[in-house]
């Protein structure tokens, strides 16, 4: 049992590793400089002063050090929790400015990837049963995962924002409100979290709910399913075997969309103006600002990372296979 | 199974449920912190979550932090061309090579000290330091004292009257007694939390996606000069997409929008409560100038009839119709904003000007020597080298995008083979800086109190291995730039001695082209007169202000739409 977790840490400590290094490097090689593109904004008309600008900027964020040193110097501050300090929005530190937009996209994502996940299993399963129910829910499923988050967000933004005026389309809660454990505030928290919510957990919904009604319909048809039946085995009891093998290849997928959803999140996040870790991404992106940019990716990295390792973990409760595996590993 | 599906549909109902709760829906609908009706909610400034108060690091600070918290010693309407003394009470040329200024009595900091001399001298000699902005300041400034508690003079090694005048009403002041300890790090790069200026707001919060002022109510100004600015709290929406920021003006919960939205003209003749400066097109008062950059340094743009021949192929208003609906104007050929058009000398444009005259532009190419001899539609050089061009424009930027295609076509139609490109923006702004480019458009030099910026853009020398803001097309002419410095030395009262200057330089830039004029971008403001009315508008009875939020517009007495807007009825 601890070979099996030790080598699992072990390859995702080298994951992490790499993928951090590459996600340093990929910023230093698009053209640009980050410290003349946020000068450029500065209303400095003479040359030479803003030559001078640049020289001070460039070595308070170490950019006119050699790239090997940056290299270790970035693991360095790393190590301490340092990620640097914002280009963009300088000084703010980076550490700060993925911290204050974190919460409102987990608090989008999660429940969207796990509700999603959850109902679309369901539903499903549910639909494989029922003639009715399958044609139904066959082409809305395949409809809804077809589409592409940004555009079913601008739909309900204009439907049941803007023309039914039930929900706001921008912010992550009302512009007229301090935060504050009030039911006006959290009435408003709620409400601007609303749309976007919706538009993930709909396209979401679909892709599971397809899958598993694939899924189930394959298994009932496995030779033990058959055999299971032939020995007159109760209906009820078939179903949950078929469910609970058809649930692997769907606990895999969560963890895979644990890591895609983000880029799902960053549209969507724009379409309604919230305040999450994907409008920061665009906008480093737009303005090279390297620090923010690794910041949110490691943020991303060391989530899916994690996301994998507990459906490693579910897996051995899940899958008696594995379990026998890592017996046989100990033997 | 039933039983368990349930989740999707109880938030279902709980979000229908808090709907009907709060009912009103809307940003800034509802009982809270800032009631609807005393609150002034905006965007169009900010672009990212505010980072930092501080009025030296003028490219990045929160939106009104120079104009609601720090102040300026004058203000510039660039309309009535009027300096308006402001932390100054008056400040005059008392020499060849000094300036004295009086400063108003009574102005508190909003901590309670009073504002001095010291602190005027203070502000000016952080220029000393080489991260700050205006450092060049001190090429030509010899120094600053404090003669008496108001009184500040100034001795200058090179009196640049048009450049200072420009310094005095650009720059905010600091209060020395808490700044004079800060490192140059913290002067020139401290966030500078809870800004303590002079001006008519004060810092209440923010957050990612707002920035929160709180009205001052003990603003020096009300009772000096009678001005109250009304709303009690200003709301200023970060936000990154027109779609959205447009989504909020319609629905009333944004007051005034900054943004440039392509399209809105049909909002604004479609819905009454949504208005611009001008009713019709262009709807936007005029705020910088799109010039056609061509670098000098490549063949065939080093030939001024070249030049000429391309200028007369553009169709501005294919442009102007096509991706900006009429929302922009055509530049003058001098390229001279509105707001300059006294300078404008009518008779060099006359004889120097140019038009959209494909037929004019064919027989300049043909009398400088560009004829097609393959036979492609295409001209070639003199030296019978084929032209081959590229313009770039950042990727994304649709409406330029669109509007390089035009070129591009137009240039095509007269037989010059002008491809249209669109790099990525960090791409573009190394190609510019470094001078790897054919053609661009660019529009770095804003509305301001004197056409010497403009000109300043055009000719400055010398050329440098990285141009970073001015002078792109690395066009080098001894005799133009010699005349930006005079300009710069001409006091702005002698009108006639710049008449003077202004003429000679249009000459040059009409018979020579370095920058070709395109059209004039809009200071893009529309607003939504549910909440708060009288804004700006050409109309007789409004006031002329500039009706924006934009950074640096404060000082050109936007600061001042504020205390003539009022409550809708």
């Amino acid at each position: 049992m601890w070979r099996y977790f030790g080598r699992k840490l072990f390859v995702y400590a080298l994951t992490f590793f790499v993928a951090v290094t590459i996600n340093w490097m990929i910023p230093r090689f698009m053209p640009g400089d980050p410290v003349r593109s946020m000068l450029a904004r500065a209303s400095v008309g003479d040359a030479e002063a803003l030559e001078s600008m640049r020289d001070y900027y460039s070595s308070l964020f170490g950019l006119d050090q050699p790239v090997w040193r940056q290299y270790l110097n970035f693991w360095g501050s790393l190590a301490q929790g340092d990620l640097g300090t914002s280009v963009w929005l300088f000084p703010a530190p980076v550490s700060e400015v993925i911290m204050g937009a974190v919460p409102y996209t987990l608090g989008l994502l999660i429940p969207a990837i796990l509700l999603s996940w959850f109902a679309g299993n369901k539903f499903g399963a549910f639909a494989a049963r029922g003639k009715w129910l399958d044609n139904t829910v066959l082409p809305v499923g395949y409809l809804l995962t077809a589409t592409p988050y940004m555009w079913l967000g601008i739909l309900l933004a204009w439907s049941l924002g803007i023309v039914a005026g039930i929900f706001p389309t921008a912010g992550a809660y009302g512009f007229a409100l301090q935060p504050s454990w009030s039911w006006p505030f959290l009435a408003s928290l709620l409400l601007h979290w609303f749309l976007p919510f919706l538009s993930l957990f709909l396209v979401a919904f679909g892709g599971w709910a397809i899958g598993m009604r694939n899924m189930i319909i394959y298994e009932l048809e496995a030779d033990y399913s058959n055999y299971l039946e032939a020995l007159g085995a109760p209906r009820r009891l078939i179903r949950g075997y078929a469910f609970r093998n058809a649930m692997l290849p769907q606990l895999t997928g969560l963890a895979l969309q644990l890591g895609t959803i983000v880029a799902g999140a960053l549209l969507t996040e724009i379409v309604f103006s919230y305040p999450g870790l994907g409008n920061l991404i665009l906008e480093a992106l737009n303005n090279r600002d390297f620090f923010l940019l690794q910041g949110a990716f490691l943020f991303i990295v060391l989530g899916v990372l994690i996301a994998n390792f507990v459906i490693d973990v579910l897996y051995v409760l899940v899958d008696p296979r594995i379990r026998m595996q890592m017996q046989g590993g100990t033997a | 199974m039933r039983n368990r599906m349930k989740p999707p549909a109880a938030l279902l109902a709980i979000g229908l449920a808090a709907t009907a709760c709060t009912g009103e829906g809307g940003g800034g609908g509802g009982a809270g912190a800032y009631p609807r009706n005393e609150t002034l909610y905006t965007t169009g400034t900010q672009w990212g979550p505010p980072a930092n108060w501080n009025p030296i690091m003028n490219w990045t600070y929160a939106t009104g932090t120079v104009g609601y918290a720090y102040e300026t010693l004058f203000l510039y309407d660039p309309y009535a061309d009027e300096y308006t003394p402001w932390l100054a009470e008056s400040g005059d040329w008392t020499g060849e090579d000094t300036y004295e200024l009086k400063l108003r009595e009574g102005v508190e900091w909003t901590d309670g000290e009073p504002l001095t001399a010291d602190d005027v001298v203070f502000t000016v000699e952080l220029g000393q330091m080489d991260s700050v902005p205006y450092s060049s300041l001190w090429d030509w400034l010899d120094g600053a004292e404090a003669v008496d508690d108001h009184t500040v003079r100034f001795t200058f090694s090179d009196p640049r009257r048009q450049e200072w005048a420009n310094w005095i009403y650009s720059n905010a002041i600091v209060p020395e007694h808490l700044w004079a300890d800060r490192s140059e790090e913290e002067v020139s790069s401290g966030a500078n939390e809870d800004p303590i200026g002079t001006g008519p707001y004060v810092y209440e919060t923010h957050d990612e996606d707002r920035m929160v002022w709180a009205k001052n109510e003990d603003w020096w100004a009300t009772e000096a000069l009678g001005h109250e600015v009304r709303p009690d709290h200003i709301v200023d929406i970060v936000n990154s997409s027109n779609d959205v920021a447009l989504g909020l003006l319609t629905q009333n919960d944004i007051d005034i929008s900054n943004n440039f939205l392509p399209g809105v003209d049909q909002t604004i003749d479609g819905d009454p409560q949504i208005s611009s400066y001008h009713p019709e097109p262009p709807y936007m008062l005029s705020a910088n100038t799109a010039w056609l950059v061509m670098n000098m340094e490549r063949a065939p743009m080093d030939d001024p009839e070249f030049r000429r021949a391309l200028a007369h192929s553009i169709d501005m208003q294919r442009i102007v119709e096509g991706p900006y609906s009429n929302l922009v104007e055509p530049a003058d050929p001098t390229g001279l904003l509105p707001a300059w058009e006294d300078f404008v000398d009518r008779s060099v444009v006359d004889e120097h000007g140019f038009s959209h005259d494909p037929d004019e532009a064919r027989r300049l190419l043909e009398e400088a020597g560009y004829t097609d001899e393959n036979g492609d539609g295409l001209v070639e050089t003199p030296d019978g080298d084929p032209v081959d061009l590229t313009i770039i424009v950042p990727s994304g930027w649709t409406d330029w995008m669109e509007a390089i295609r035009i070129i591009s076509e137009s240039a095509q139609e007269v037989g010059i083979d002008l491809d249209a490109e669109f790099p990525d923006e960090a791409a573009l702004q190394d190609a510019r800086e470094t001078g790897e480019f054919d053609m661009l458009i660019n529009n770095e030099r804003q509305l301001s109190n004197t056409p010497w910026t403009y000109y300043e853009y055009l000719f400055q020398l010398p050329v440098q291995e990285r141009q970073t803001r001015t002078n792109f097309g690395r066009y080098e002419n001894e005799e133009a730039w010699g005349l930006v410095q005079d300009l710069a030395r001409t006091p702005v009262e002698d009108r006639e001695g710049m008449q003077e200057i202004i003429s000679e330089l249009q000459e040059i830039h009409l018979t020579e082209m370095p920058v070709i004029p395109l059209w004039y971008n809009g200071l893009w403001s529309q607003v939504n007169n549910g909440t708060w009315t009288n804004w700006p508008s050409a109309a007789e009875d409004t006031p002329d202000h500039l009706p924006t939020t934009w950074r640096n517009y404060n000082q050109l007495g936007a600061i001042l739409t504020l205390t003539e807007i009022e409550p809708a009825q």
